[in-house]
């Protein structure tokens, strides 16, 4: 809401960014499947200056056991940051703001799994952020959504996430952290893309119900182009030299 | 979690009514539960309001009192909300640090607030970088019936609403109180959430404690007074379409200037 004043330029004359992108230009994302040995599945990214990581473990054992379903697998999932994740060291105990992004991941995720086929069981997912920027979240739903795919977990679709924004007046894709800060609007959207569902969809700041619309339908654009990412690597793990499929 | 044949039972006598187009309680599907809004119901809190949205209420009171800022934010007040669902509000609820439904529940009332930028926080300002007004906003729920979200940002919005904030003067570098120089609050816009649950393919405004749990998934959406969308959060086990998302956005809007004309008549 209204940002804080500062000499940055978010958007020059010619449509340019204050890290040189378009208004629909995501940043640079990397995503490599299969990093971590322990772990059932995995995945890292980096989504601009983000650097997360992504471990799955299950469908296991529920403990505490009273956590068990007997209809259904339950979802677990931790999103935490290092301490030395951002300039100021941060604390390692889960903050607020921790705890709520942990729950938002775990309800974008949720509807992409078939854990009926699972009773009894949990699926830990395990999101170190490593490296933060802005954005930390999307980019954590798209490595935990490879991750999850890479355990082998039967899934409906996968979660893309991108986010959207509202930069000096004008609706821009992929919000970075200068943007967040100094911006109007930061909209994170995760989505199904061959189901068409929304699946994770929040807002800090001011937007009118036309930018709105605009708003969720070029984060959704962002969410496609991460999503022939996010295939890539599974197909580059899975099908030596990248596949010919 | 483990749905009992009772629950499943209770979920099917919901939806079948909602084919035939009726709600559990006879309301319409964009029609909220009768709202009730008392203020000023803790004298010794700054601000207070006592909300019942149906059978669900909350207690939320504000204390004002000097604190220091941000680091990066000198030249703003603070505000700083937090929720508590009471052992007497539930059978389910037990004492103890707030599990995520609760932090979750603060935060999202939090941010209707704050991102709607209804309090003019530069207005907050006792001495730059150093010392400024901190707004506290704390809400107790006392009775669990369904849709804490919108019930607890009534409750804030009414208290901030009907609050007087204390005057201090700066002296030898610490806030002194001037005593008997209460002001209002610097308001400059109303934010009003509505909370909607999809069961389905229909999207139902307020849903009460039993929809709530058969809802598959939800979303809050907070609006100002100008009718621009200032937060959003999307919660629950499955997604929206996108048409479904543009549908809840006019509900929001429309279903929230009956309640703001509701809390705009609690103003202290």
């Amino acid at each position: 809401m209204g940002g804080r004043e500062s000499t940055l330029v978010l958007l020059d004359k010619n449509g340019i960014r204050c890290d040189g992108r378009k208004i629909d230009e995501p940043r640079k994302i990397m995503i490599k499947a299969g990093v971590l040995k322990n772990a059932d599945g995995s995945a890292y990214i980096e989504f601009g200056d983000n650097k997360i990581l992504a471990g799955v473990f299950g469908p296991r054992d529920v403990h505490p056991k009273h956590l068990s379903n007997t209809d259904t697998g339950i979802l677990r999932c931790r999103y935490h940051m290092s301490p030395f994740s951002v300039t100021e060291r941060k604390n390692p105990a889960p903050s607020r703001r921790e705890i709520e992004i942990s729950k938002v991941i775990k309800e974008a995720l949720q509807p992409s799994l078939m854990l009926e086929k699972f009773p009894r069981t949990v699926v830990d997912v395990f999101i170190e952020v490593l490296q933060a920027d802005g954005g930390s979240r999307c980019a954590a739903i798209d490595a935990a959504s490879v991750a999850l795919a890479d355990a082998g977990i039967p899934m409906r679709d996968m979660v893309c996430a991108c986010a959207a924004g509202k930069v000096a007046d004008t609706i821009v894709l992929d919000v970075n952290n200068e943007e967040d800060q100094a911006g109007q609007a930061d909209m994170p959207v995760g989505y199904m893309p061959n189901l068409n569902k929304v699946t994770l969809l929040q807002l800090d700041g001011v937007l009118t119900r036309d930018e709105y619309k605009k708003c969720i339908d070029t984060a959704i654009g962002g969410c496609k182009l991460v999503y022939q990412i996010q295939k890539k690597a599974l197909t580059d793990k899975f099908f030596e030299n990248g596949g010919n499929q | 979690m483990a749905s009992s044949v009772l629950d499943q039972l209770k979920r099917k006598e919901i939806v079948d009514l909602l084919d035939q187009g009726k709600r559990i309680d006879g309301r319409a599907f964009d029609q909220s539960r009768p709202l009730s809004i008392e203020t000023g119901v803790i004298p010794k809190a700054n601000g207070s309001a006592r909300v019942r949205l149906g059978d669900t209420e909350i207690v939320t009171g504000i204390k004002i009192q000097p604190d220091k800022p941000f680091p990066d934010l000198g030249d703003k007040g603070i505000f700083i909300c937090t929720a508590e669902i009471l052992p007497l509000a539930h059978p389910d609820a037990e004492p103890g640090p707030p599990g995520e439904d609760v932090i979750e529940l603060a935060r999202v009332v939090d941010r209707g607030i704050r991102e709607s930028g209804m309090i003019d926080m530069s207005k907050l300002v006792l001495e730059k970088n150093k010392s400024v007004i901190g707004i506290f906003a704390d809400n107790s729920v006392i009775d669990h019936h369904g849709n804490l979200f919108d019930a607890c940002s009534y409750a804030t919005t009414a208290a901030i609403l009907s609050c007087k904030i204390p005057k201090w003067e700066i002296k030898n570098d610490a806030p002194v109180l001037v005593e008997d120089h209460e002001s209002n609050p610097p308001i400059t816009t109303i934010p009003v959430s509505v909370t909607m649950g999809r069961i389905g393919e229909h999207i139902l405004v307020d849903p009460n404690a039993e929809e709530w749990e058969c809802i598959d998934a939800r979303i809050t959406i907070t609006t100002n007074s100008d009718g621009n969308i200032c937060a959003l959060q999307k919660g629950g086990r499955d997604g929206f379409t996108v048409e479904q998302l543009s549908k809840c956005a006019d509900i929001a809007i429309s279903a929230a200037t009956k309640i703001r004309e509701r809390l705009k008549q609690t103003k202290g």
